[in-house]
């Protein structure tokens, strides 16, 4: 089996722009192909769109635009974690030989279709992120007795470290009373402790590992992955206060890249709300039980950038199809050296933790030079 | 019997497959452990509190009925405990959407 590397990658600023979906796309992919002149656009043998918005057949339209003729067309949708998917599918058909260069494009509009899953009814009329966000987040409080001030340290650190994305939708540094201040949706959820949905989009292309070094120095590979789907329905969670599907792929990916969870040096995490950081901390193995908020005081206390270096969700804003390839895409320039102010000092393995739907479904991958 | 249109009257019904002997959940024509049909019956209206939280003046929590089907749902009478009994006050279908209202017991 062929390696799996990263040729180039473009991202688009995330923004609450009223742009069409197809520019949103086109954007993501006109930047990947001008930071890379070693190109050819014949090479590529496939386009996956990652994205939950309602527009039909945009792997055509995406590959028409942009002058590509591709064998395999098509969408990938999984929700906020349709951006790993797809990845995880153009790695499949790289390694299987079906094809040698893939690319993967995701975008969203601020107004996506994907924030509600309307299926699941067992939430009854509860049916808006933040209600299931209230329960992972009461219960995260009442197993390990933390307060709310003590999970504000979470959008505090992600919007400084936004600042230094040029991407990022955050503009604006906040601090630990105006995350508490900031406006009560539950009372266990405040409006700073939300990721924004956002317009944006991010594209990667991938290639065997032969045809990756013949059009780039500095290639980043995929060396692990694990994805678990443990339902779809919230209620089905047997519990709130860590993310079983996350502990699964974590495993899985790990496994895959003969690494442990010490190893890693950089992780983009999927922080929908503040509790997931701590929470994807834990379930990721990256810190104790309980403890991922004193992992993530002491990151802040020293300036370590380690986890969401971008800013993760909510820093950077999460315009859902496009975000588990800029999860990726960051990753990518923290391993390459390139990420200018967000660079966490000799990166030499990261993780990209990207989840649907609270975290019934969890891709992990592993990243390395 | 169909789970929406009783739902719609107000009613929980529950699907059972009587060779797995379990509750099916979410509600479904067939058991998704060995697809055979389910059968119908009357849910209880009584659960116990797994988890809640408030909006506004409102609590809100995941009920557990029965030890398997697990709904949000408003909890509409004084402050919930966790692990506390509650009934069924109301349910059914607004704009494609089903409801669940409960009071403490
Ligand atoms: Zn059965």
């Amino acid at each position: 089996m062929t390696k799996v590397g990263i040729a180039s990658y473009g991202i688009t600023k995330f923004s609450k722009e009223d742009s069409k979906i197809e520019s949103v796309l086109l954007n993501s992919v006109k930047k990947l192909f001008d930071s890379n002149s070693n190109l050819n656009r014949n090479d590529i043998d496939a386009v996956l769109v990652s994205t939950n918005n309602n527009s039909k057949y945009l792997s055509a339209v995406l590959s028409e635009m942009a002058g590509i003729e591709p064998k395999i067309a098509h969408t990938v949708e999984s929700l906020c974690n349709s951006g790993t998917n797809a990845i995880v599918s153009a790695y499949s058909y790289i390694a299987s030989g079906l094809a040698d260069m893939v690319l993967v494009s995701g975008a969203e509009r601020y107004d996506s279709p994907g924030q509600v899953l309307e299926w699941d009814n067992s939430r009854g009329e509860f049916k808006h992120p933040i209600f299931w966000a209230s329960i992972f987040t009461k219960s995260y409080k009442r197993e390990f007795s933390i307060t709310d001030e003590e999970l504000a340290i979470v959008p505090v650190k992600n919007h400084k470290q936004a600042q230094n994305n040029p991407n990022a939708i955050s503009e604006k540094l906040y601090s630990l009373e105006d995350v508490i201040n900031s406006k009560k949706l539950t009372d266990d959820l405040r409006l700073l402790d939300c990721s924004r949905p956002c317009t944006g989009g991010a594209s990667i292309l991938l290639a065997s590992e032969k045809t990756c070094k013949n059009c780039t120095d500095n290639p980043i590979w995929i060396t692990g992955i694990g994805q678990k789907t443990t339902s779809a329905g919230f209620t089905k969670n047997m519990t709130f206060s860590s993310m079983v599907s996350t502990q699964e792929a974590a495993s899985t990916a790990l496994k895959m890249s003969k690494r442990d969870a010490k190893d890693i040096d950089v992780a983009e995490v999927h922080d929908a709300f503040s509790v997931c950081e701590p929470m994807a901390l834990e379930s990721l193995g990256l810190s104790d039980k309980g403890k991922g908020l004193e992992l993530i005081n002491e990151l802040y206390a020293t300036n370590n950038l380690k986890i969401n270096p971008r800013g993760g969700l909510i820093g950077s804003g999460h315009p859902l199809g496009a975000t588990g390839l800029a999860q990726t895409i960051e990753i990518t320039q923290q391993l390459q050296l390139c990420a200018n102010k967000r660079q966490v000092d000799n990166a030499k393995v990261g993780l990209v933790h990207n989840m649907s739907a609270a975290a019934t479904s969890s891709t992990v991958l592993v990243l390395e030079k | 019997m169909n789970f929406e249109s009783e739902l719609k009257k107000g009613k929980l019904i529950i699907p059972e497959c009587n060779h797995c002997n379990k509750i099916v959940w979410p509600p479904s024509e067939f058991c998704n452990q060995c697809f055979n049909e389910v059968s119908w019956r009357t849910g209880s209206s009584k659960g116990k509190i797994i988890e809640f939280s408030k909006q506004n003046d409102n609590y809100f929590g995941l009920i557990e009925i029965e030890n398997s089907i697990r709904v949000l749902g408003k909890i509409s009478s004084g402050i919930p405990n966790l692990g506390q009994h509650v009934k069924i006050e109301k349910c059914g279908i607004k704009d494609g959407s089903y409801y669940f209202e409960f009071l403490l017991i």
